[in-house]
């Protein structure tokens, strides 16, 4: 994807990218005939949980690690928590019925708060008032000025997603309810019957903004479908009888026309089919299937891969909602980058309906809370976050203590195909003189629909203004835009 | 029956001869913020965060005994600014991380922050190099979190017998030391001594039970710490 070659070439940067989890910097370099040669989403910034979390002990774990992010905490918290159950040799069948329902119910909540989020706070702006338009209205306040019925229902949406977390985490953010072996507290009836009552509005809402986005992405289909778009290898953890998990599953990965790759691959032996590529010019790995290589092997993953690796969906009006996004690519991958945000609230659906199921379930209320096992030393742990696939990894030696912990978040899988989209928005709109603000506003289209949460994969920092310069060769700044 | 009395922010305290001030203090409602102090234990007076006004001058109140007469300054603000000093002093010399403290929660110095108001400490940050000591199969000793409060040190020696922990070097190095060559495995320390169960913050810590109180459930998640004491000043119901 890049040159090896630098000389004789301009050099473009965006920094920071804009509305993501995050901080991100875009270089584009030009040669000499302002063409784009090389486009880089660089991460340079370093967080360094791995090495934080040797040497303590392993129950700490899931709570530590879940620190690397304020977003998606559960997703590690719940990811760790899964590889200490391995660690104490409890098996993800062994888990009490209250341990796994309270960590999935958990997670759903997890799901839907970080997908609501993301479509309505990040994602939306750019998709109800144009990419070209002025970035002063093109935000989340924009949006509630212009939406306001829309703007509440993002903030009822994502409130209810952390209102599920509180009750099963204990806090809405941070919180302790997963310990190894299992979960620390029950749903009451209380609390059950308090998430039960909102529930209807919240499943109704759902449903509107998944509708929204599909009426968004019909009519622009022809615009969207070339967008940052190319074919890929998709991947993520599926149910064993093929159903979408987002909590539990063996991996599955499929190349662009729907042939697998990969199948069954239990989380233990990732290793055996997962490696990282180090890049000098990024803090973040870039993560590939081992048997085809880093040059053909990357993959995407999070919802528009979940969408392509299931064979269906165990929830109704999501089953149906996916029969109906994959008819649109006649039942091959959808490879459009833009197809994320529709896939994404076909998942946000989908967990509402999981929420519901649960809430119905008794064994919510059952007090046996944890399994015990023999210990074994090491644990993988590896679900679907709302971003993606996620792997955690750790050994712990006879003292109870971390010894090693490799970290494989959701953002770090999509660092190839973000690359990918960045060039192949450059390669289409960089008219090759000025740096516009569309094709600013484009490049952080194209890597916001992979919802990428930086923070996780390296560092957390938040909004900044967008700082645009152009290098010549001898590296001097030739053009220079600033959006504060 | 009392056997005389004493004045705390000029409120009349019964006391019995040989109870110290803090003593007497509790069992008048009246909380006096302590660390190192710890019933069944002898007093130690290292932390210094019950220090009182006694007569003018400054005491602890865990070690001074209660005498007939006595006036002791106890909520004033000059004595809220030191405590809260002292508490935010012992924050930043050792590596308290709450957000993944088992402890939190359940954590004397972390309630004595939140009943102080301190928000984030005034004084720089030390991030002393401290180890971790695993050995045991049963209880891990995490020095980032000591606070050489020595109920561990007091405990082993005179509630256990057994002399598993002591303290080493001076003044401000002073540390709390594991007995032994090879660390805390190779001492005859059982979780069910009052040495590993006595810790106030989260340096002495029983294996493989962190986090299994929920966030809500914990000792200081509902009342402030010190709210045991002052609710036996609770008033009197009518016609009693």
């Amino acid at each position: 994807m890049t040159m090896t070659t630098t000389t004789e070439l301009k050099r473009i940067i965006i920094e920071p990218v804009t509305r993501v989890e995050g901080h991100g910097k875009v270089s584009l370099l030009l040669d000499a005939q302002n063409k784009v040669k090389q486009a880089r989403l660089h991460i340079v910034e370093f967080r360094g949980f791995e090495r934080f979390v040797q040497g303590r002990p392993y129950w700490e774990t899931p709570v530590l690690v879940q620190r690397l992010c304020g977003i998606c905490p559960v997703s590690h918290h719940l990811c760790a928590a899964k590889a200490m159950d391995m660690v104490i040799g409890v098996d993800a069948d062994q888990l009490t019925p209250v341990g796994e329902k309270m960590r999935r119910l958990m997670h759903y909540g997890q799901t839907l708060q970080s997908h609501a989020l993301h479509f309505f706070h990040l994602a939306s702006p750019d998709l109800l008032f144009g990419f070209d338009a002025d970035p002063q209205i093109r935000n989340v306040l924009g949006v509630a000025a212009k939406f306001p019925d829309l703007a509440v229902r993002a903030v009822l949406l994502r409130r209810y997603g952390q209102e599920v977390i509180k009750f099963t985490a204990g806090k809405k953010i941070h919180g302790t309810g997963a310990v190894p072996g299992g979960i620390n507290k029950n749903l009451s009836v209380a609390e059950r019957d308090e998430l039960k009552k909102e529930l209807p509005k919240i499943l109704e809402w759902s449903v509107g903004g998944l509708e929204l986005c599909k009426k968004f992405t019909r009519e622009h289909l022809a615009e969207l479908a070339d967008f940052g778009s190319f074919p890929s290898n998709h991947l993520s953890i599926v149910r064993k009888d093929g159903a979408m998990d987002l909590y539990d599953g063996n991996l599955r990965a499929i190349d662009s026309e729907g042939k697998r790759i990969i199948d069954g691959v239990a989380p233990k032996d990732y290793l055996s089919v997962i490696r990282e590529e180090v890049r000098p010019w990024s803090y973040m790995k870039f993560p590939f299937l081992k048997d085809l290589g880093p040059e053909k092997g990357w993959y995407r993953v999070g919802p528009l891969a979940r969408l392509n690796t299931c064979d269906f969906i165990d929830t109704p009006l999501a089953e149906k909602e996916r029969q109906e996004f994959t008819a649109l690519t006649k039942g091959k991958p959808n490879n459009i980058t833009m197809a994320y945000h529709w896939a994404r609230l076909i998942e946000m659906l989908h967990a509402v309906e999981k929420i519901q199921l649960l809430l119905d379930d008794p064994d919510l209320q059952a007090d046996n809370l944890t399994a015990q096992g023999t210990f074994r030393g090491e644990g993988v742990g590896i679900l679907e976050a709302p971003r993606g696939t996620l792997f955690h990894h750790y050994r712990v030696d006879k003292n109870d203590q971390v010894t090693m912990a490799n970290l494989i978040v959701s953002t770090t899988n999509n660092n190839e195909p973000m690359n990918l989209a960045v060039r192949k928005v450059a390669e289409q709109f960089f008219d090759g003189r000025a740096v516009t603000e569309g094709l600013l506003n484009r490049i952080e289209v194209a890597i916001r629909a992979y919802d990428p949460c930086l923070s996780c994969a390296t560092h957390a920092m938040g909004q900044m203004p967008l700082v645009v310069e152009a290098f010549d060769e001898a590296g001097r700044v030739v053009s220079r835009a600033v959006k504060s | 029956m009392s056997d005389f009395t004493f004045t705390i922010d000029g409120v009349e305290v019964p006391a019995k001869r040989g109870q110290t001030i803090l003593e007497a203090a509790d069992a008048a409602g009246i909380y006096i913020p302590r660390l190192c102090w710890a019933k069944d234990l002898a007093p130690g007076g290292h932390c210094r965060v019950c220090t009182v006004l006694v007569n003018g001058r400054p005491q602890s109140a865990c070690t001074h005994p209660a005498g007939p007469g006595m006036v002791v300054d106890h909520d004033t603000a000059e004595l809220r600014a030191w405590r809260k000093n002292i508490v935010e002093m012992l924050f930043v010399e050792g590596n308290h991380y709450c957000m993944f403290c088992e402890k939190s929660g359940n954590c004397e110095l972390q309630a004595l922050g939140y009943r102080m108001g301190m928000t984030t400490p005034k004084y720089p940050y030390m991030f002393p190099q401290r180890t971790v000591d695993a050995t045991h199969p049963d209880v891990m000793v995490d020095h980032n979190r000591c606070i050489a409060c020595g109920r561990c040190v007091r405990a082993s020696r005179d509630l256990d017998g057994k002399n598993v922990f002591q303290f080493v070097q001076r003044g401000h190095h002073v540390r709390v030391a594991v007995n032994a060559d090879g660390g805390l495995g190779r001492t005859n320390l059982s979780a069910a001594d009052q040495a590993a169960q006595l810790c106030p913050v989260g340096a002495i810590l029983i294996k493989r039970v962190g986090y299994a109180v929920p966030v809500g459930r914990r000792l200081y998640d509902v009342k402030p710490i010190g709210s045991e004491i002052e609710a036996k000043r609770a008033p009197a119901p009518s016609g009693k």
